[in-house]
């Protein structure tokens, strides 16, 4: 192809080095900082080149700085495939395609990685200042494309040249996004490095680890309740539960997927809603107690926690169902109930001592020891606080006998000490307590700093009951949320706080647009699909249906796109065509018009071929002569013309 | 090889296809819808692969904005196929001049190209079988003349061959184009023979002149030098007394000043028709540049002894049609 080889001007390198700017720079902070260094500097040589006029350089120095660059990335990172490496490959790739710039197939194939960089970005985030950084990266790609074809225009032309196009290109992305049959990926493995980094409940408690996320105002999941909120003090959104006590810490002991369906009874009104979960990397379903059904491609374990097959690597969206009255684990296994009750050798002789002397005074009741162990908690006057002292080798008795002072993960692990000292199976649940509803969107948001700890008790007839010591001595925390429990000059985030309402509002506004984002741009997922086109009317959407109405759409709006850009087709001069019509008839007896013949040279010439018309093929010359390069044509010649011509037949 | 050639047979059966009507085609050859052809480019080609893997990423890392960005990209291939499309449709093609040129040299047709639409057209281009491409712009509702080469290699009528009107503005990923066959015809003299005989003073060619001029033909007047005007009607004189002047030339009054016959059945026996007709065309080219009168016998035609432009035309037209039916 000719064009292809056609060498690249000044103009189109500058657009793709603006274009490569655009696309790599919202990665640098992703790759390492000799890369990103590299990139920089591989840009500013081939800025200085372009507008030094200097030569590129030297192909051996090109295929140098090639292998250079990818033997850096693989001792980097140790292989080349997976997310990071593959965008500090690419980012590799472009820098070096720029000093090679040379035919307009460099161009094109510099704007493709361009695009790809754009995918590149959506890998670590897909917010909307993400989206609209992206869509300026395409917008001057596009442009660079369009200056690789032709370089003539200004450059606020060719932006808004390629804005057109992208315009124009909007519908169609519409349609497909909407309709293109979804796939839940992967479609294969996913290396483990996405979602490296994030917050959230741990599978382990120890003093301290629920109050580092009291800091961290980021989202862990959002409800939308088919129905009436429940009370604030029922949100008790069950996380992990952890039996296993190692005198510091608790941790999970649970066998995974134990239940496929929920082995307890209903009681009481159920609550059905729908949970957007952040994703955390575990393969815990945060779920209100007690869950009465199991979201898709998940089980129960064994102490009644939903858990996702697959661990929870995107945003992720189920509808749940709860009872909050249900009695669960009435006939638990003789095994948890050892596993509950298991206590260190030693350690804490304050505490045994007290859940000796319940044990001793209530004997197998363990209803009655439950009140005395609250009844404890009560009269100790507990602090709840942010900040509590460090503890030592016996924290449980230090908390309740001498600090006092505590935060959910100390009052949780001192009440199960208790109770296990007095003979009652008990055990901590991790998960989140509350939430706040946005008034934008009405969704209740779960942030981090709702993570709380609490503890259930198993008594005889009744399963495993719920008790959260946190609420004996500081009922606001339940009742509201973390900002009225703690004392006041105790730092927390802005949103977990209770004053400066209009910045809470404003955030409440930014949030609601954020969920509606996920919900309907991010969280647009095979489900949600067919949801969108059942609720449409679209009765059991398969992909033969959703591309056949994909195609005739997408035809629909490619038939507007060319009536409007082939719009005012042609504007033929009537006298033009009817002259033509006229001329086409003579043609085809064999009197061609010559485009060199003026009209009455060619009337005489065909009339002396045609005497019988003669006089009929002078009068049209005559007026058509007369309309086209007479003065003021009339318009009833016009007409007249027009009539002759309709009546001439030779 | 095999491949190659198969390929050029089914292009020649596509193109005739796609020409339907026999050329030449009736002026002026609108390039309606019907007969645009589009289809990717192989950087069009290389898009819709990248569109592909990034769709297989998205899909596979659950991207929703990376499924936008495919989404939005495939649409914008989809308008680069209308506008591509649209940067060529309705364009009318109409035949301009063809000056006449020498076998061996390219004749160079003009087609006109007319742009009714109200959006200008840019970056066509337009050539004829293997030769370089010719790249046009034209204006909204303007018009602008291409002139696109073609080697001549035999004298005689040369008609233009097909044309190839191409676009792949404005992303280069669609390229539209559409074949005409305009008629225009080129007449092509035959070439000059690099070695002729000497002009033929000899015989009844000369009448009653000398070889130098003087005599008979009286010096007229002085006009510009023209690069084909004989260095020895260079008025020297003139242009020694006004320093740095232009050169002119002397004319001489009378057609008659020096008259020589150029006879097909004079020359050399060896020479076969067509070399014939080389000499005769160096022939007439020197005698005109040397400002001699001269006449032109072919076994066919004859031609009376003239000098000037108008006499060279005729006379290197007779030679290029000469025979023209019988080859």
């Amino acid at each position: 192809m000719a064009r292809a080889s056609r060498p690249i001007s000044r103009r189109q390198t500058w657009w793709l080095l603006a274009s490569a700017i655009a696309a790599a720079a919202p990665l640098a902070q992703q790759v390492p900082l000799w890369l990103a260094l590299a990139g920089a500097s591989a840009f500013g040589w081939r800025a200085l080149l372009t507008w030094q006029h200097w030569r590129l350089p030297p192909r051996w120095l090109q295929v140098l700085l090639v292998i250079a660059g990818t033997v850096g990335v693989f001792l980097q990172y140790r292989t080349i495939l997976g997310r990071t490496p593959g965008i500090a490959l690419l980012l590799v790739f472009l820098a070096l395609k720029l000093l090679e710039l040379r035919a307009a197939r460099d161009a094109v194939v510099t704007a493709l990685l361009c695009y790809f960089l754009v995918l590149g970005q959506f890998l670590f985030t897909q917010t909307i200042p993400t989206a609209m950084l992206a869509g300026l990266t395409v917008l001057i790609t596009t442009a660079a494309l369009l200056a690789a074809s032709d370089d003539r225009p200004h450059p606020r032309q060719q932006l808004r040249r390629a804005a057109l196009l992208l315009a124009q290109a909007l519908p169609f992305m519409l349609l497909l996004f909407v309709l293109f049959p979804r796939v839940q990926g992967p479609l294969w493995g996913i290396p483990q490095d996405r979602f490296s980094a994030v917050s959230g409940l741990s599978d382990s408690m120890s003093p301290g680890s629920i109050a580092q996320l009291s800091q961290s105002d980021a989202i862990a999941f959002r409800v939308q309740f088919k129905g009436e909120v429940p009370p604030q003090s029922q949100l008790y959104w069950r996380g992990p539960v952890m039996p296993a006590f190692d005198g510091r810490s608790w941790r999970v002991a649970q066998t995974m997927g134990a239940y496929p369906e929920v082995p307890y009874a209903g009681a009481g009104t159920p609550v059905e809603y729908e949970v957007t979960l952040e994703p955390h990397g575990k393969h815990w379903l945060f779920a209100l107690e007690m869950p009465a059904s199991l979201p898709p491609e998940s089980a129960l374990t064994s102490d009644y926690q939903p858990v996702a097959r697959q661990p929870v690597r995107n945003r992720t969206r189920y509808t749940q169902r709860a009872w909050p009255e249900a009695l669960a684990g009435i006939d638990e296994t003789p095994g948890s109930l050892r596993a509950a009750l298991s206590l260190p050798k030693d350690g804490n002789p304050r505490t045994r001592a007290v859940g000796a002397a319940w044990r001793a005074e209530h004997g197998e009741d363990g209803a009655a020891i439950l009140a005395a162990a609250q009844n404890l908690f009560n009269r100790q006057l507990l602090i709840y606080t942010l900040n509590p002292p460090l503890l030592g080798a016996d924290m449980v008795d230090e908390f309740l006998f001498d600090s006092k002072r505590g935060f959910c993960e100390h009052f949780a692990a001192a009440f199960v000490f208790a109770l296990r000292s007095a003979g009652v199976p008990a055990r901590v649940v991790a998960g989140y307590q509350g939430g706040e509803i946005n008034p934008v969107d009405g969704y209740l948001e779960v942030r981090q700093y709702d993570a709380h700890a609490w503890t259930e008790a198993w008594i005889a007839g009744r399963g495993w009951v719920r008790i959260d010591p946190t609420a004996i001595s500081a009922p606001s925390r339940i009742n509201n949320n973390l900002a009225a429990a703690v004392p006041a000059n105790e730092g927390l985030p802005l949103l977990a706080r209770s004053d400066m309402a209009w910045l809470k509002e404003l955030r409440y506004r930014l949030d609601a647009v954020t969920n509606g984002w996920n919900q309907w741009v991010l969280g647009y997922n095979p489900q949600r699909q067919r949801d969108l086109l059942a609720s449409l009317g679209l009765k059991e959407p398969d992909w033969r249906s959703m591309t056949a109405i994909l195609s005739v759409l997408c035809g629909v709006i490619m038939l507007g796109l060319a009536g409007w850009i082939l719009r005012n087709r042609l504007h033929v001069d009537p006298v033009l065509a009817a002259w033509r019509k006229f001329t086409a008839r003579l043609a085809r007896r064999g009197m061609v018009w010559q485009p060199w013949e003026g009209p009455l040279d060619f009337a005489e010439r065909a009339a002396a071929a045609d005497p019988a018309h003669g006089e009929g093929i002078r009068e049209i010359a005559a007026l058509y002569a007369g309309l086209r390069y007479g003065p003021a044509p009339q318009a009833a010649d016009l007409i007249r013309f027009k009539n002759r011509i309709a009546a001439f037949r030779p | 090889m095999m491949l190659a050639s198969l390929r050029l047979r089914l292009h020649e059966t596509f193109v005739r296809w796609a020409l339907r009507t026999r050329p030449p085609e009736p002026v002026p050859i609108i390039l309606t819808q019907r007969r645009v052809y589009v289809l990717p480019t192989r950087a069009g080609l290389a898009y819709a692969a990248a569109l592909g893997v990034i769709l297989l990423g998205a899909m596979n890392y659950n991207l929703s904005l990376g499924h936008a960005l495919v989404f939005l990209l495939a649409g914008l291939g989809i308008v680069a196929i209308l506008h591509t499309f649209r940067n060529l449709v309705q364009i009318s093609l109409s035949p301009g001049r063809c000056e006449p040129v020498f076998a061996g040299s390219p004749a160079q047709f003009s087609l006109i190209l007319e742009n009714r639409r109200p959006d200008a057209r840019t970056s066509l281009r337009l050539w004829i079988g293997d030769q370089d491409a010719v790249e046009v712009d034209i204006d909204a509702r303007a018009s602008k003349v291409a002139t696109l080469g073609y080697p001549a290699t035999r004298r005689g009528w040369l008609p233009m061959p097909r044309v190839t009107v191409e676009t792949t503005w404005p992303l280069g990923l669609v390229r539209a184009w559409s074949y005409a066959a305009p008629e225009l015809m080129c007449l092509v003299y035959p070439a000059p023979a690099a070695k002729a005989p000497p002009l033929p003073w000899s015989g009844d060619s000369a009448r009653g002149t000398t070889r130098d001029g003087r005599g008979a033909d009286d010096f007229s007047g002085m006009r510009k030098h023209q690069v084909s005007d004989a260095p020895r009607h260079v008025a020297w004189k003139a242009v020694a007394r006004q320093h740095d002047g232009p050169l002119l030339t002397k004319l001489f009054a009378g057609a008659s000043a020096q008259q020589i016959w150029l006879d097909w059945n004079e020359l050399p026996a060896t020479a076969d028709g067509e070399q014939r007709l080389s000499i005769l065309a160096r022939w007439m080219l020197d005698a005109d540049a040397a400002g001699l009168a001269w006449g032109l016998r072919l076994p066919a035609l004859q031609l009376a002894p003239d000098n000037g432009q108008e006499q060279l035309a005729a006379g290197l037209r007779a030679l290029a049609l000469h025979n023209d039916g019988a080859r």
